[in-house]
């Protein structure tokens, strides 16, 4: 059963209505904020724990949880710093939201920083997002203008917000990396511990979340944390805004229960693979860190974090990327090794040295100019990066190289037959 | 709260705020690392460190890990770390392959070779062979100046160089630029590196991406014997080791010592190694008919002591330099006293630093080490970062720790680090002490006040009433508190001044100063002046005194000389020397004076035989036991006598008037400040570069 009408956060994610604060109004935006806050740090704090949301960012760490490590009487000032660098290959859901809906995150961040204690809140948006940034920018003047955040607003507590925009590093989507280029410093992730909770930006208590984790915030206190952990599966619930790309007839973002299974998502709302369900290859879940799962697998297969995670998979940002039985599978993986390879920052070993390998291996074994002894290596090498580098990174270019390992090493063989096939009469 | 792990099943018991790997290190289990150095921040970036810990999936990067940072085991038992298993021996492996790479295998032609910690460590942790079969990665070479040689397709990104210059030396001169394979690390402009202490990153590199460019291609390390020694750049005594090989001084390199220079080296201390070899008087030389003639050392003995005999007493003098070791001092002071000469001066410059007002008058009371116990720090009349470069970084460490103030009163000058710019002379010094300057308060209210007076300050006609001055604020300051010497710290910038002062070798009763000297000279009423190795006073003032120069090198007093008597430089004698905090250390003869050059000792003894005042010592040790007599506290090597003799009060006593002229600069050129130093070609490239880049940056403007 699809997600009705009524249950929908993102009411305007197409953009067909008025973006600007009176449309925000009208759906139900800012309306009885003051109300919320009143409640308190704790009972907002509680609340998103109980409704069971988890960061919609990509690791799906529970955000009320990640909200009450933030300490309560500290010197320093705290921060919220939301991650708009939204960057990974696939994804294209943040953007939406500040196209069409910005009133939605502005009242989310107001009232996250509350929870947390905050005055201040950064948006990091990514260097791309020029109109993005704009229409966030409009927004966020409506707001100030109609004293909805600001110092002496009409909701009691003294709020900033401000828009930094990056200059399109995809690591600076790293929160470490995010919180040293909002510094001003270069985007290389920092060591952690000590965790951003502790010492964040400029040393001070800092929570980063996911524009859609702070957006969806206003409604499930509004509508209350249980009818949001009513939708969607245990401990995946709510709503979620999934983004299908690649070989389908309708490629869209939608906003669907957590936990749809993937055949009803692409056919309900995308028209169906292209060629028709019979002819999907493989798809990649949730942008293109996540592991590749062959079609067979698909199936059954529901959008969620703790199924996907059995595949050896992730839900990450809930990015899918359909791929028909057109696709070229090394060609499509090694794109995406080139990628991170061309993105790492270079600090650490592993993956500044390991995403170069994997990639020139992969280039080679697109023409099938290799050696079979070399897939296993490859696979070696993609282990030896993943989990041994300073952030997530080194996972993220490990994880779609094993992914085609796993699935589609006969490919790759067949590939790489061919050349010696084609290959034997010059070698001779 | 001490901590207890069990480090490959042995239990230990660590201090809060240890590292993983240092705890690793204290259970005797052996980390490999390229990026973590002890002095250096972490970076935690080389991965090398590795090591599994009890409950977690990943391996830890242990140089970045604190203990207290580990989630405790549930039931409260120590936590499990092994350094030893398949999971760490496999994670070093494969970070040691991905370093390797990229990296080019010319060992056979790389100067690091044989003191490589990637060579080391990849034999100790590394596989044998490779199973890269893409093209390696090249890197443009890069120019960042005349001491420091690059080859960076040899760079493993490790920063430890980057992190040096920005948190050590104070210039943010080198950066990584660029990201993942193709970052770099350059100084982006590729200018040279103008800071004092900038070859120390070539120690730093754990690859030969940074070598010594005056040393490239020289010698390999294990053939070169290694001597421990002293240097005497300048007052700061820093350790060294001197490499030598055969008949020559191969290059410098620092030692650890905490106390004095922790393991950093100025780079005039490192890279005056072929000024050792260049300009060298071998032989003695005699002047004949207004020409230096080669001579026997029997002739030039002769004449010197013909000379000294056949002139009375009050109308010779002696000048001790800033490179001369006591023993030398002492026999020439033995030498004239026995002959009555009272005209003695070990102060070249001209210092009003008087022995008699008791040791701690002229010594940097607090020791190096104590700055870093310092919360207000007065600098007056002096810019450390040309002084004592290596003080200087210890400053700026404790500027880095946080919650200390900076005060400057004399020449404005970068040193490194912010500090407040009080004012140019002794009217601002007169203002802080009658305790009317904003400063003033921030000495009163430090717990630690520390004041530290350059020779700028001191050699000037009003210099002692300047010190009086420093005396009586440092006295104010310290007022019941606990600081060492009232918190009074002279910055001597010549390696021989503490212990010339501890040998009185200053002019005796009636004797004449370094200035009166040379004014005698000029005027006639002086006839034969001793330099012993004295070379930064005006020779052109000197007249027509008959001039014998003993020294090492053919600089500025062996051009006026009528004798000369060729000496032995620092790495070719055994001396002792005092440095500014008054520690008494002993350099090591490395190698042997060239030619028919002798130990300076020496010299003097054979001249004493000469003169018919044989002194009384033919050994070294027996010179050293006559020493000891007459000056005790040179025998307590290695260490700062600390207790206070009153000298203080009596400097904060003087009621001599300060003039009001600006304090001057008191090293014009960081690169050329001694013989040895001018007669280094690596020394006048970075003299000329800094010149150049001094007035670019005018033109600019």
């Amino acid at each position: 059963m699809l997600l009705e009408d009524k249950d929908r956060i993102f009411r305007n994610i197409y953009g067909f209505h008025d973006a600007g604060l009176k449309g925000a109004r009208s759906r139900g935006s800012w309306d009885g904020t003051k109300l919320l806050i009143d409640q308190g740090h704790d009972w907002i704090i509680n609340e998103v724990k109980s409704s069971g949301l988890r960061g919609r960012g990509g690791a799906g760490f529970p955000t009320g949880l990640k909200w009450s490590f933030m300490p309560k009487n500290d010197v320093r000032p705290s921060y919220l710093v939301i991650n708009a660098d939204e960057s990974e290959p696939g994804s294209c859901k943040d953007r939406e939201i500040m196209r069409n809906d910005p009133h939605l995150l502005i009242e989310g961040a107001l009232i996250a920083s509350f929870a947390m204690r905050a005055h201040v809140s950064y948006i990091y948006v990514r260097g791309e997002f020029i109109r993005e940034r704009e229409a966030l920018q409009r927004a966020i003047d409506e707001a100030y203008e109609a004293k909805l955040i600001g110092k002496n607003n009409i909701h009691g507590w003294d709020f900033d917000f401000y828009v930094h925009h990056g200059a399109g590093a995809y690591i600076c989507g790293e929160e470490t990396a995010l919180l040293e280029s909002l510094e001003g410093k270069k985007g290389q992730p920092r060591l952690k511990p000590p965790f951003p909770a502790n010492v964040g930006l400029y040393g001070a208590p800092t929570t980063v979340n996911n524009v859609e984790s702070i957006a969806v915030v206003p409604d499930i206190l509004r509508r209350g944390a249980a009818w949001f952990a009513s939708l969607g599966l245990p401990n995946n619930t709510g709503t979620k805004l999934f983004q299908i790309s690649g070989h389908v007839e309708r490629p869209c973002v939608v906003e669907e229960e957590m936990g749809i299974p993937v055949r009803q998502l692409i056919e309900a709302h995308c028209g169906g693979v292209r060629g028709g369900w019979d002819n999907l290859l493989a798809i990649i879940p949730g942008g293109s860190s996540m592991p590749m799962i062959p079609a067979a697998q698909c199936q059954d297969l529901t959008m969620d974090f703790d199924s996907l995670v059995k595949l050896k998979s992730g839900l990450g940002t809930a990015a899918i990327i359909v791929m028909d039985k057109s696709t070229d599978v090394i060609k499509a993986i090694r794109r995406i090794a080139y990628f991170y390879k061309h993105e790492s920052c270079g600090q650490c070993t592993p993956c500044r040295e390991g995403t170069g390998w994997m990639w020139r291996v992969l280039e080679r074994m697109e023409k099938g100019q290799a050696e079979k002894r070399e897939i296993d290596l490859l696979f070696d090498v993609s282990k030896q990066v993943e989990g041994h580098t300073i952030c997530a990174l080194g996972d993220a270019a490990a994880w779609p190289v094993q992914g085609l390992l796993r699935n589609f090493r006969h490919v790759i063989e067949e590939r790489i037959d061919q050349y010696q096939v084609a290959h034997r009469d010059a070698a001779e | 709260m001490p901590k207890q792990l069990i480090i490959d099943g042995t239990q230990i018991e660590v201090e809060d705020g240890t590292t993983l790997l240092q705890a690793c290190e204290l259970a005797g289990a052996e980390i490999p690392r390229f990026c973590y150095h002890e002095r250096l921040s972490i970076a935690g970036n080389c991965r090398m460190c590795l090591v599994e810990v009890q409950g977690s999936p990943k391996p830890i990067a242990s140089c970045a890990m604190g203990v207290n940072d580990l989630p405790p085991n549930k039931d409260g038992s120590p936590k499990v770390i092994s350094t030893t298993t398949p999971l760490v021996k496999k994670a070093r492996e494969g970070v040691m392959e991905f370093l390797l790479i990229n990296h080019p295998l010319d060992c056979p032609i790389c100067d690091q070779g044989g003191e490589c910690d990637l060579q080391d460590q990849a034999m100790a942790f590394g596989v044998g062979g490779s199973r890269y079969s893409e093209n390696k990665r090249a890197v443009e070479e890069k120019n960042i100046g005349p001491l420091i040689k690059t080859m960076m397709t040899r760079c493993i990104h490790c920063t430890r160089c980057v992190r040096y210059m920005t948190e050590v030396a104070g210039v943010e001169e080198l950066g990584l630029i660029g990201r993942g394979e193709d970052a770099e690390i350059t100084t982006y402009l590729e200018q040279g590196i103008l800071s004092e202490m900038s070859a120390n990153v070539v120690d730093l590199c754990p690859v030969g991406a940074l070598t010594h460019r005056p040393w490239a291609f020289n010698a390999r390390p294990w053939e070169m014997k290694k001597t421990e020694s002293i240097d005497v750049m300048d007052a700061v005594g820093s350790a060294i080791r001197v490499d030598t090989r055969g008949r020559e001084v191969m290059r410098v390199l620092p030692r650890n010592n905490d106390a004095v220079n922790e393991e950093w080296i100025s780079d005039k201390t490192r890279h005056i190694a072929d000024g050792l070899r260049t300009q060298r008087l071998d032989q003695p030389y005699v002047r004949r008919n207004g020409r230096l003639e080669p001579a026997t050392w029997a002739d030039a003995l002769a004449v010197v002591a013909a000379n000294l005999k056949g002139h009375d007493a009050s109308r010779i003098g002696a000048i001790a330099g800033d490179l001369a070791g006591a023993e030398e001092m002492f026999a020439l002071k033995d030498l004239m006293s026995r002959m009555g000469v009272v005209n003695l001066d070990c102060r070249q410059d001209g210092a009003q630093l008087d022995p008699a007002h008791g040791r701690s008058g002229y010594v940097f009371n607090t020791t190096i080490e104590g700055i870093e116990g310092a919360d207000a720090i007065l600098l007056i009349g002096t810019n450390p970062r040309v002084e004592a470069a290596v003080l200087n970084t210890r400053i700026r460490k404790r500027w880095r720790q946080g919650g200390v103030k900076i005060g400057l009163v004399g020449a404005a000058a970068d040193l490194g680090y912010p500090h407040d710019y009080l004012g140019a002379g002794p009217q601002t010094l007169g203002e802080l002490a009658s305790g009317k300057h904003a400063f003033s308060s921030v000495l009163a209210e430090a717990a630690h006040p520390i004041v530290i007076i350059g020779m700028p300050a001191l050699a000037r006609a009003d210099g002692s009433a300047v010190l009086g001055v420093a005396a009586r604020i440092a006295a104010a300051a310290s007022r019941d508190k606990v600081v060492a010497g009232g918190g009074l710290n002279i910055l001597h910038t010549a390696a021989a001044r503490v212990a010339g002062l501890d040998l009185g070798f200053v002019p005796g009763e009636g004797g004449l100063g370094t200035a009166a000297m040379i004014e005698a000279a000029g005027a006639g009423r002086l006839d034969t002046l001793y330099l012993l190795g004295a070379d930064e006073i005006d020779m052109s003032a000197l007249g027509n005194a008959f001039v014998v120069y003993q020294g090492s090198h053919g600089d500025r007093g062996a051009h006026r000389a009528d004798v000369i008597l060729p000496g032995a430089a620092y790495t070719e004698k055994s001396a002792t020397y005092a440095n500014t905090e008054g520690r008494v250390q002993m350099t090591e003869q490395a190698v042997f004076p060239p030619g028919e050059a002798k130990e300076d000792w020496k010299i003097l003894r054979a001249l004493s035989a000469e003169c018919g005042q044989t002194l009384p010592y033919d050994t070294l040790s027996a010179l050293r036991l006559a020493m000891y007599k007459s000056a005790p506290q040179l025998q307590r090597l290695d260490m700062v006598i600390g207790e206070s003799d009153g000298s203080l009060d009596t400097l904060a006593n003087s009621d001599a008037r300060t003039g009001s002229e600006p304090f001057a600069t008191a090293v014009a050129d960081f690169y050329l400040t001694n013989p040895i130093a001018r007669a280094s070609a690596v020394m006048a490239e970075m003299s000329a570069l800094k010149a150049q880049s001094t007035k670019a940056l005018s033109a600019a403007e």
